[in-house]
């Protein structure tokens, strides 16, 4: 992203990961926050918990990611209040999609990816761009690194063309275990070759017992 | 003969520059041309005009601008115009004849001409040409034709830069060098492990950071230079040998050799430390840091750098220096390499350190199974009838 004559947008760096199991969804965010060749710090999380089973995570300028975050909150929190309950995961998605395209003009420079369970207690990930365009898919990443990770998952989970072989599910077979052993190694070699990504990744498993959290050492130069 | 102007598709590649089309001695074609007309290609700004075939000229091609006038009396001008189409029936480029149908598409035609036209002065500036003396250096003959390139919105190819620390010090006894190990194409690091302190002479080291194409030609050429000049004088060389051979090449191209280099060695006259700026300027200095990771590094010797550091001291301090920069700066990273000069002795200590270990290494491993890559079509050639191909050869040889 070469935006250097760009005075009202920076991009921060950083690199996300999604992946959707078949009862779990796993989701993955580097910790540095950097701007040029310089960092700015080591310790910044990328993920935002919008719901009791949705979790957005997104790389590109933080400052709109901030405002993104607070939107999105304050949102919810009127549709509680109006619904009594929680947004599903899905409904969540569309709300994003619609609160990027509203600043279509002026847009958020985000890159988003939102990932939890829908309402069956299936893993869902959606994957966004700047101003809203969505999709479900079973796995995803966004970012700085996104270009070196996702070839590496379309040959990991991706079935391959159903000319060949019947079509496989968009969720992913894997266990939660080989999933989160997946994301750990596609870090580490993000980080070894773009040096926007590194110092440590926050890992966050969503399943029906809750969110765990989990932080992993990255290289730090 | 049907007269065609151009079809702005194809002049916008021919500007009004082009010497093969609007040379300075532009002759007018001749008038004689007996073709039929073309057919019917009424697309744009292409007109075609039925007339008499033997009465048009072309009156001038010089300025960008071409006047036919046809038998009739209207006439056209149009700037950047291609010249006429197909003086006659064939045109004969070399060896090759090209003819002229009336199927031919108003493309093929302008095409034909311009081969033509191109060929003709080829051959007058190549007798011009041939008078001119060789010079050695930069050719900037293709600026223009990159600025309109780019204009038209190519992107020039990346360079690989090395965006780096690289680092000198005088201690007691000579002078210490070190770098670190990265070099990145971008925001993608190229090569984790590559070698930034390059040899100049058994006694003179330079560390380079800019382009690395740039660093390792220049400090090629200059180390293959001390070498004849070892030989000439039968004496060890000295590092402002080295210095003004790397600063009088570097001004020469006006900084467009991108190598910011710290040189650094021992010679008769003891240690010495110069950094060298792309532009050509030096510096002769006790300490000196360079490169993308230069701020970094020189804030940990401006605090901690003093006069008559040991040995150990310095290389201590030099790679703290690179961590520094390696740790803080996003340009460098991976390993510390370390070169240590002293009188009669020069130690290259590289990956003196390595703290930049891989943290994660997957268990499970990865499985490519078969059937995953779809195969889209299989040729097979058999290599038996190259194999009778050759008998041949050898017969006729016989």
């Amino acid at each position: 992203m070469a935006l250097r004559g760009n005075w009202m947008y920076e991009n921060n760096g950083g690199t996300c990961v999604a992946i959707a199991g078949a009862d779990y969804c796993v989701i993955a965010a580097d910790t540095r926050l950097s701007v040029g060749y310089s960092i700015y710090t080591r310790d910044y999380s990328k993920i935002c918990k919008l719901a009791d089973k949705c979790v957005m995570a997104s790389s590109g300028f933080q400052g709109d990611l901030k405002a993104l975050q607070k939107n999105l909150a304050a949102k919810h929190l009127i549709y509680q209040h109006q619904h009594n309950k929680q947004m599903s995961c899905p409904a969540m998605a569309q709300l994003l999609s619609n609160t990027l395209y509203y600043k279509r003009f002026f847009p958020y420079f985000t890159f988003n990816i939102l990932g939890g369970l829908d309402s069956d207690g299936k893993g869902c990930v959606f994957t966004y761009d700047a101003v809203g365009s969505y999709e479900r898919v079973g796995y995803s990443a966004q970012g700085t690194g996104a270009g070196l990770i996702i070839p590496v998952l379309d040959n990991q989970l991706k079935s391959p063309s159903p000319l060949l072989l019947p079509a496989k599910d968009a969720v992913t077979p894997l266990l939660e275990m080989e999933a989160v052993d997946l994301v750990k190694d596609v870090f580490a070699s993000a980080t070894e070759r773009d040096i926007y990504t590194g110092d440590k990744v926050e890992i966050l498993v969503i399943n029906a017992s809750g969110i765990r959290q989990e932080l992993m050492e990255l290289r730090k130069d | 003969m049907s007269m065609i102007l151009s079809s702005t598709g194809f002049a916008q590649s021919m500007t009004k520059t082009d010497p093969f089309l609007f040379p300075p001695f532009a002759a007018a074609a001749p008038a004689s041309a007996k073709d039929r007309a073309l057919g019917a290609n009424k697309s744009g700004p292409i007109k075609i005009f039925k007339h008499d075939p033997t009465r048009f000229d072309v009156t001038s091609c010089g300025s960008g601008q071409v006047r036919i006038v046809p038998g009739s009396t209207r006439s056209i001008t149009r700037p950047f115009s291609v010249s006429i189409a197909a003086w006659s029936s064939s045109v004969r480029i070399g060896q090759l004849n090209y003819r002229v149908g009336s199927n031919s598409s108003i493309q093929d035609l302008i095409r034909l001409t311009y081969l033509q036209k191109r060929a003709t002065v080829e051959k007058l500036m190549a007798r011009f040409a041939a008078d001119a003396p060789t010079r050695g250096g930069f050719s900037f003959d293709l600026c223009q034709r990159n600025e309109m390139l780019l204009k038209k919105g190519n992107q020039l190819p990346t360079f690989r830069k090395t965006g780096t620390t690289i680092v000198g010090l005088v201690f007691e006894d000579g002078v210490i060098l070190g770098a670190d190990t990265r070099a990145t194409e971008g925001p993608i690091v190229a090569d984790k492990n590559c070698e930034k302190i390059h040899y100049m002479a058994p006694n003179i080291y330079c560390c380079g950071a800019g382009t690395a194409a740039d660093t390792e030609a220049v400090t090629d050429m200059v180390s293959s230079q001390l070498q004849l000049h070892r030989y000439a004088t039968g004496r060890e060389s000295r590092v402002i040998t080295a210095l003004t051979l790397l600063k009088s090449h570097l001004f020469s191209y006006q900084g467009y050799v991108s190598a910011a280099l710290v040189l650094g060695g021992v010679d008769i006259t003891g240690p010495h430390l110069h950094t060298v700026y792309p532009h050509g300027s030096t510096d002769t200095l006790p300490f000196a840091t360079m490169g993308s990771g230069s701020l970094a590094a020189m804030a940990v010797f401006e605090s901690k750098f003093r006069e008559g550091l040991t040995r150990d001291e310095g290389i201590k301090l030099v790679s703290e220096a690179i961590c520094s920069g390696i740790f803080n700066d996003l340009g460098s990273g991976s390993n510390v390499d370390v070169c240590v000069i002293t009188r009669g002795q020069t130690e290259y200590l590289r990956n003196h350190q390595l703290p930049n270990p891989r943290t994660y290494v997957s268990s499970r491993g990865y499985n490519f199974l078969k059937g995953h890559t779809e195969v889209l079509s299989t040729k097979i050639t058999p290599l038996k009838s190259k194999v009778e191909a050759a008998a041949e050869v050898d017969a006729m040889e016989e």
